[in-house]
Formats: structure tokens, C-alpha cells, sequence
């Protein structure tokens, strides 16, 4: 390949770099450097290395098996209730054979309560709510994940919504499926997410009385070093991670 | 006067006694002078019937529960935490020990989340799924037998206490032979098992399940047709199907309700589906409707060991792929079990590829493709879903157990208000709740 001599060139420049995939999910992080050498000189090579890490997209039509029929039948029971589908699901995603819907947490309520009554939904099961903190994701930055499981149907959805750092407010689901009355109690508890309507959101696992929310990412972990067969171990967040 | 053991204390929300003898006078005879009725009494976190660091706020009205609370993180370890500052393969060593009856559903059930996240399901070799479900089984039995021995001491029948814990050693005997360990056995590994059974492993588990035959009619026997048995279990801890749909209970909980809903049957993995074995019901809604359940439950889980025996055919336990499959070969050195001397030779000595390859793997560990994924499994006590969440690192980004004990617990309160303050213990003990899975 002689027609372009620049090639070579370009490569060295870092030019000609494949770009990283871009698969139109949600940027969480930046990733920089190999093997976790971040403090000090770059004595790996790797330093200048750059990777977005994006979690999977939206997905489009057809989505294949019963999710198409879950995602028809939700769309019409909104559009039946005046609310655009298109407010309410922010985007559909499939990945690893799994359907979740981004809800706007404004309609979160109404779509919960929609896919718990209509016949064709059913989903009477909901296995709690689990925090997710993505401080890479700005303006989305605590993430509430909800599985719904239809026993009637034999089908399971997730729904993601999402909040930001400084407005941490999700509506409740203990209207619509009480078993989350501790779910929600344990992710405001790690996370800070205020679920606006809960009747009595207090902490449940830490002390009442406790500073922060231990599972954001921005919180330690904690621990001392320890001395084994004379080296210092040091504690845990503390080691060298490979990033 | 005031006695050692019932010593009275001033607070803002009234006189708090201290209970921790046998002499309640005082405590009688304040409630008699006292003119408000209610008496609010605090059980635990350190109470023998409470299965573990459960604290009870009940309020009482003589003998009768008004309001049932609650209290509970006692345990909590933070071992979702933990989990993000370990790599994916350490994770089990965590997980094993939040439900500590059931170690191997918490393995499994985190284990399959992480394969499918690697997309790596259908590079599980046979033999090792086989024993993931027969080692299920087996601590599917286990788990009932603590449930029912412990359930019977807080009736006062200590001897099918006795009895549970003695066929639940003939378990964990077994779970020694296997894995090394009685309990916390992080023997699940991503990607398979940590290693195969060791010789003679089938022939004791054929003895077992002969020992457990001529065991299991025996609790029949003692507690089933037993009247004073069936009084203090029958019609308390009432919960029907509403109150499960709404509360989210699983298990032999919901099962007691009349709906035959076990994710071995309705979402089966491992291959569940093609084994032989029934989920049994009970309309009763009520504590005795569980016993009965648990106990029918444990002869099918015989029913399923006896068909992995017949499955097990010679090979692998660990996927093929080196890039996942942890490089250990494990051999029974003077000082215990640990990495075999020839493996470590042939690493250090022949291959300095093989070297590399060991460091990266143990230190580093290996990367998991950016998503999340939702597994769940039966757990005897209900359903036990995993959330994991990668960010394409080498450590778990977010794992959260939903867990059957801290979703059932919530049923506590409805299941125990308005009844007699005796019957809260039947009742949660019927809930079968293990603090270390409520509280991770």
C-alpha cells in the first residue's frame, strides 16, 4: 500500500487509532492509562491510553421474541391513558436477552401501575429496587434499576430510571407494590435517592444517625492497613486496581 | 424495690425497664399502676428466638399484638460494597457468606450472572452444572432442616431440634468432603467449579440418601399428626395470596398460599427443566402449611439428587477458556488443602508464559463486557435475584442481592398483628429468616 504514505505517519501520531465503538449507550466513565499506574510517571507506555466505556444502546425494531409484544401492548395502554409513549420511555434497550425500559421518573408511577393491571402486562411481581451510582454520567448520575416479574405471563422487565447528584428525587412504587417499602428504605440508605411519596423513608440498614451514603462511589470503603510477614498490606480501596 | 434483673430508667418516652432474668414483678406491677394500657415491647437484637440479631418492637395490648416493627441491619457487613473492591472471581468468596444457610445459592445464583455477562453460558461444562444443581439440593436440605429444627425449639420441642441438626451434620459431612468446608465455601466459581469431587464422593452421597430416607418419615412421625404441634402452627402467621403478591413474599411462604410458583419450574436454569420433581402447596396460608411444604420439599430435593447421581458423567468442572478459568490445581499438601507442588513447578520452572499468564490472572483478574444483567434462583427460602453490573473492569461495578429473607421479613408485621404475642415467634420463625442475608 504505497498510494497513501501518510499511513504510517498517522499511526504513529496515535491518528489511526480505531476509534473506540460507539454504541449510543450512556458514556459512564473515561478510562486513561493501563494497569493502574496513576500515580507517578508513566513508566507503562500506556499512559496516554483513552477508552470511553459506554454501556449498551437503544436498541430498534424488532427487538425479537415477547419483548416486542411487551413493548407494543405498553405503548398502546400509555397512549390509552394520554401520555405519549414517547415522554414517558426515554429508550428501550435489549442486551444479553434482557428488555429494560428507561422511564422519565415523572411517569415512572403511571408506567409501574400500567404494567402491574393490564391484562396483557401483568407484571404483579416487583423484586425491589437496586441503586446504581455512575458519577462518569453527569446529569444521570444515581441510576434506580427495578425488575418486574409477570407469573402470569412467565416474562421478567427491567425499568431504569434515573436522577441527578444534585435533584436525587424519584417517585415511590410503594403505592403500586408495597413489597418496596424496605427496597426503597435500603437504597436511600446506600444512595441518597429520596423516594418522594414513601411513607416513612428512613435509614434500615445503617445506624439512624449516620453520615452519608456508603455506597456512592465517592464513598471509602475504608479499612486499615495491615502488616503481613513484615510488609504493610494497605487497605483495600487503597491497592493498586487496574483501571 | 427494685430487683437485679428488672431495673427501672426515667426517659423522655416514659419509665423503660430492662428486662433480662426470670422476674417480671416489678415490670407487672408498674403495668397494673400505669394508666396507659399500651406496653411496647422491645425483642432482641439479642434474643434466642429471634433467629439471629432480629430486633421485634411490638406493641402489645395484653396478650395481643397491636403493631408489629422491625429492626433490623444488625449484620449488615457490607459485603455489596466489599464486592467492588475485589475482582469478579473473589466475589464468591464474598457472596457465600450473606445467607449462610444457603452458600451455595448465593455462589450459584451470583455465578450465573457473572457468565451471562461474559456471555460464556454455553461453554459450562455438563458435569460442573450437574453438581452446582445437586450441591443446591443438597443445601436445599440443609437450609429446611435448620428451618425446622430451630422452629421446633421455639415451640419448646427440642427433640426435633436434636434431630434437625443431626441430619443437617450428615450434610455439611458431606459439604466437607466436597468442597473442604462446612460452610462459606466459595466452591461456585465463575466459569464452573473450584474443583471435582474428590474419590468416593458418589458412594457417600448414595449412603446419605439412604440415611435420609429411613430420616426423613421420622419428622413425619414426631411433629406432623402431633397435636400440640399442630396448635401452636396452624392458622398463625396468616398470610393469603394478596398479601404475598403485594408484599413480594417467595418461597415456601407464597407457596403455603396456594400458588405453585418456584423458578426451578417457571424460569429454570441449570437445567432445572429437565429434571423430575414436583413443588408441593398448600392452601392453608398459615405456618403449619409451610412446615408441611418444607418437608415435602426436602424429599423432592432427594428425588433430584438421585437423578444427578445418575448424570454424572466424567470431565471438566471449569470452562476451557484460560482466560477465565482460575489456574489452579488444587492437592492435599501436609498443611491442608492448596495449590499442587507439580502445577506450581510446572509454572515457575517450564513456562515463563505460563508464569505471566498465572500473575495476570490472580492479581488482575479477568475483564467483564460493560452491561447488567438480572439471574435469580430458588433459594429454600424464596427467590434470590442477583443484579450485577459491569463498567468493562476487572471488578464488579454494582452487585446487588435481592434477597428472599429481607423481601419475606417485611410480611412479618401482617402476619403477626392482632394475634398473641406467643404466636410472633411461630410466625417468624415460619418466615425463616436469615440475618445475614437481610442484612448483607
Amino acid at each position: 500500500m504505497t498510494e497513501n504514505p501518510n499511513a504510517n505517519g498517522d499511526e504513529r501520531n496515535g491518528n489511526a487509532v480505531p476509534a473506540p465503538r460507539d454504541t449510543g449507550g450512556e458514556v459512564i466513565r473515561v478510562r486513561k492509562g493501563m494497569f493502574g499506574a496513576n500515580n507517578g510517571g508513566d513508566t507503562s507506555g500506556y499512559g496516554g491510553l483513552i477508552r470511553t466505556v459506554t454501556l449498551p444502546g437503544a436498541a430498534s425494531r424488532p427487538y425479537g421474541g415477547w419483548f416486542d409484544e411487551v413493548a407494543d401492548e405498553l405503548e398502546g395502554a400509555l397512549e390509552e391513558q394520554d401520555l405519549l409513549p414517547a415522554n414517558a420511555i426515554e429508550k428501550t434497550v435489549v442486551d444479553r436477552d434482557e428488555l429494560t425500559f428507561h422511564i422519565a421518573r415523572e411517569h415512572l408511577v403511571q408506567v409501574a401501575r400500567t404494567l402491574r393491571d393490564d391484562p396483557a402486562l401483568r407484571f404483579e411481581l416487583c423484586t425491589g429496587v437496586s441503586g446504581v451510582h455512575f458519577p462518569g454520567d453527569k446529569g444521570r448520575e444515581l441510576h434506580a434499576v427495578y425488575h418486574l416479574r409477570s407469573l402470569t405471563h412467565g416474562r421478567i422487565i427491567r425499568l431504569e430510571v434515573s436522577a441527578p447528584d444534585s435533584d436525587p428525587h424519584i417517585p415511590s412504587l410503594v403505592q403500586v407494590y408495597p413489597t418496596n417499602d424496605w427496597h426503597e428504605r435500603e437504597a436511600y440508605d446506600f444512595f441518597g435517592l429520596i423516594f418522594d411519596g414513601h411513607p416513612a423513608l428512613t435509614r434500615i440498614m445503617m445506624p439512624d444517625d449516620w453520615q452519608g451514603f456508603p455506597q456512592r462511589k465517592d464513598y471509602p470503603l475504608g479499612g486499615i492497613a495491615v502488616e503481613y510477614k513484615g510488609a504493610q498490606i494497605p487497605a483495600p480501596d487503597q491497592r493498586r486496581s487496574y483501571s | 424495690m427494685t430487683t437485679p434483673h428488672a431495673t427501672p430508667r426515667a426517659t423522655t418516652e416514659g419509665t423503660v425497664y430492662t428486662v433480662t432474668g426470670g422476674d417480671w414483678d416489678e415490670v407487672v406491677e408498674s403495668a397494673v399502676k400505669s394508666d396507659d394500657e399500651r406496653i411496647i415491647v422491645n425483642m432482641g437484637p439479642q434474643h434466642p428466638s429471634t433467629h439471629g440479631v432480629l430486633r421485634l418492637i411490638l406493641e402489645i395490648d395484653g396478650e395481643t399484638v397491636t403493631e408489629a416493627r422491625c429492626g433490623i441491619g444488625y449484620l449488615h457487613t457490607g459485603i455489596e460494597k466489599n464486592l467492588e473492591f475485589r475482582n469478579w472471581t473473589q466475589g464468591t468468596t464474598f457472596v457465600t457468606r450473606m445467607d449462610y444457610l444457603t452458600p451455595f445459592f448465593n455462589e450459584t445464583a451470583y455465578c450465573l450472572g457473572v457468565e451471562k455477562l461474559l456471555g460464556i453460558e454455553d461453554q459450562i461444562p455438563d458435569r460442573a452444572t450437574v453438581l452446582r444443581v445437586l450441591l443446591m439440593e443438597l443445601n436445599r436440605l440443609s437450609s429446611h432442616l435448620v428451618c425446622i429444627a430451630t422452629g421446633g425449639m421455639e415451640l419448646g420441642a427440642t427433640t426435633i431440634m436434636i434431630y434437625g441438626f443431626r441430619d443437617r451434620e450428615l450434610v455439611l459431612d458431606l459439604f466437607e468432603l466436597f468442597t473442604g468446608l462446612r460452610m462459606n465455601h466459595a466452591f461456585v466459581r465463575p466459569g464452573g467449579l473450584a474443583q471435582d469431587l474428590p474419590p468416593g464422593a458418589v458412594d457417600q452421597l448414595r449412603e446419605f440418601i439412604k440415611t435420609m430416607k429411613k430420616n426423613l418419615p421420622e419428622y413425619d412421625k414426631l411433629a406432623t399428626g402431633n397435636p400440640i404441634f399442630k396448635a401452636r402452627m396452624q392458622d398463625v402467621g396468616y398470610l393469603d395470596l394478596t398479601g404475598c403478591m403485594a408484599l413480594g413474599a417467595t418461597g415456601p411462604v407464597l407457596r403455603s398460599a396456594g400458588l405453585p410458583h418456584d423458578l426451578r419450574k417457571t424460569d429454570p436454569y441449570c437445567g432445572y427443566e429437565t429434571y423430575d420433581f414436583e413443588v408441593p402447596t398448600a392452601d392453608t396460608c398459615d405456618s403449619y402449611g409451610r412446615f408441611l411444604i418444607r418437608l415435602e420439599e426436602m424429599r423432592q430435593s432427594l428425588r433430584i439428587i438421585e437423578q444427578c447421581i445418575e448424570r454424572l458423567e466424567p470431565g471438566p468442572v471449569m470452562v476451557a477458556d484460560k482466560k477465565i478459568a482460575w489456574p489452579a490445581q488444587l492437592a492435599l499438601g501436609p498443611d491442608g488443602l492448596g495449590n499442587s507442588l507439580d502445577h506450581i513447578r510446572n509454572i515457575m520452572g517450564t513456562s515463563m508464559e505460563a508464569l505471566i499468564h498465572h500473575f495476570k490472572l490472580v492479581t488482575e483478574g479477568f475483564r467483564v463486557p460493560a452491561g447488567q444483567t438480572y439471574t435469580a434462583v430458588e433459594s429454600p427460602k424464596g427467590e434470590l435475584g442477583v443484579h450485577v453490573v459491569s463498567d468493562g473492569g476487572t471488578r464488579p461495578y454494582r452487585v446487588h442481592f435481592r434477597d428472599p429473607s429481607f423481601t419475606n421479613l417485611q410480611a412479618m408485621a401482617a402476619m403477626c398483628e392482632g394475634g398473641q404475642v406467643a404466636d410472633v415467634i411461630v410466625a417468624v420463625a415460619s418466615i425463616d429468616p436469615v440475618m445475614g442475608g437481610v442484612d448483607r
